[in-house]
């Protein structure tokens, strides 16, 4: 990862001098990170994965707010009685999607998966998801450029994210 | 090593079903082992679907998909007969690749 950025990275550790020295080590991630980031729109969204709350991480996987359209179809259980393994699902009826996301507010990271929908790829999706404890599950549509989203209540009443 | 992917790809004419199980810990980071040791962030970051040259389905995923994940979707503008790549990355750098023939 870092040998294509390597030459670079090490002049500008350089200009900022002797303090960063000691940060090296750390220092070529967020270097190789950032460019390719930028390069391809098909690149992992690492950032919005780290946000912690639903609208930091729609936020930062869009750049934008959905708001609640009937559309959107989102089948999940109202009990689930493991966390771990939740089955939830997406159809939706709207035209021209291009991504579909799953947003479980109460896990320590809100944002659990994105899909990017391709042309002629039916719009919907089905997994499995973990969820901490009794949650609202958002499910995100994007489609023709606009944010849409289905919202539901799901009772957990053994959690996944714990040992 | 048999592959860490399962694939049934359909097709019924127009729009060709595919379900995908993957054999992967998905580990969050946030969960101890019986030593009271966190384990290890370990999970699957990317999964696509490529089909006659073209991505027809990419996901991107976090912790918070289960253990062993599985997905389904549908597309269309394939047939019987066609290949299916599916391929995944997860945050350690490991990666696995099969191709499915639809059936």
């Amino acid at each position: 990862m870092t040998t294509t950025t390597g030459p670079l990275a090490t002049r500008r550790l350089i200009l900022q001098g002797a303090a960063s020295v000691a940060l090296l080590g750390l220092g070529n991630l967020p270097f190789a990170a950032t460019p390719a980031r930028a390069a391809a729109n098909d690149k992992y969204p690492e950032e919005a994965f780290k946000q912690k709350n639903e609208a930091d991480a729609i936020k930062a996987l869009y750049g934008k707010t959905a708001e609640p359209s009937d559309k959107v179809k989102l089948d999940a259980p109202e009990i689930a009685e493991n966390g771990g393994v939740v089955p939830v699902s997406v159809t939706t009826t709207l035209d021209k999607v291009s991504s579909i996301s799953f947003l479980v507010t109460e896990n320590p990271y809100a944002l659990a998966a994105s899909y990017k929908v391709a042309d002629g790829t039916v719009p919907g999706v089905a997994n499995r998801l973990k969820m901490a404890k009794t949650t609202k599950l958002v499910a995100i549509v994007e489609a023709d450029g606009k944010l849409y989203s289905a919202t539901k209540e799901v009772k957990v009443t053994v959690g996944g994210c714990g040992g | 090593m048999a592959s860490s992917i399962r694939v049934r790809a359909t097709s019924n004419g127009d729009i060709t079903e595919v379900q995908a199980l993957i054999q992967h810990p998905m580990d969050t980071g946030l969960v101890k082992d019986p030593k009271g040791e966190l384990i290890p962030a370990h999970y699957i970051q990317q999964l696509k679907f490529e089909c006659n040259g073209k991505d027809v389905f990419v996901a991107d995923w976090g912790t918070a998909v289960s253990k062993d994940p599985y997905v389904k979707f549908s597309f269309k503008g394939a047939k019987k007969g066609d290949d299916l790549k599916i391929s995944w990355t997860d945050n350690k750098g490991a990666s696995d690749t099969t191709t499915a023939k639809i059936a």
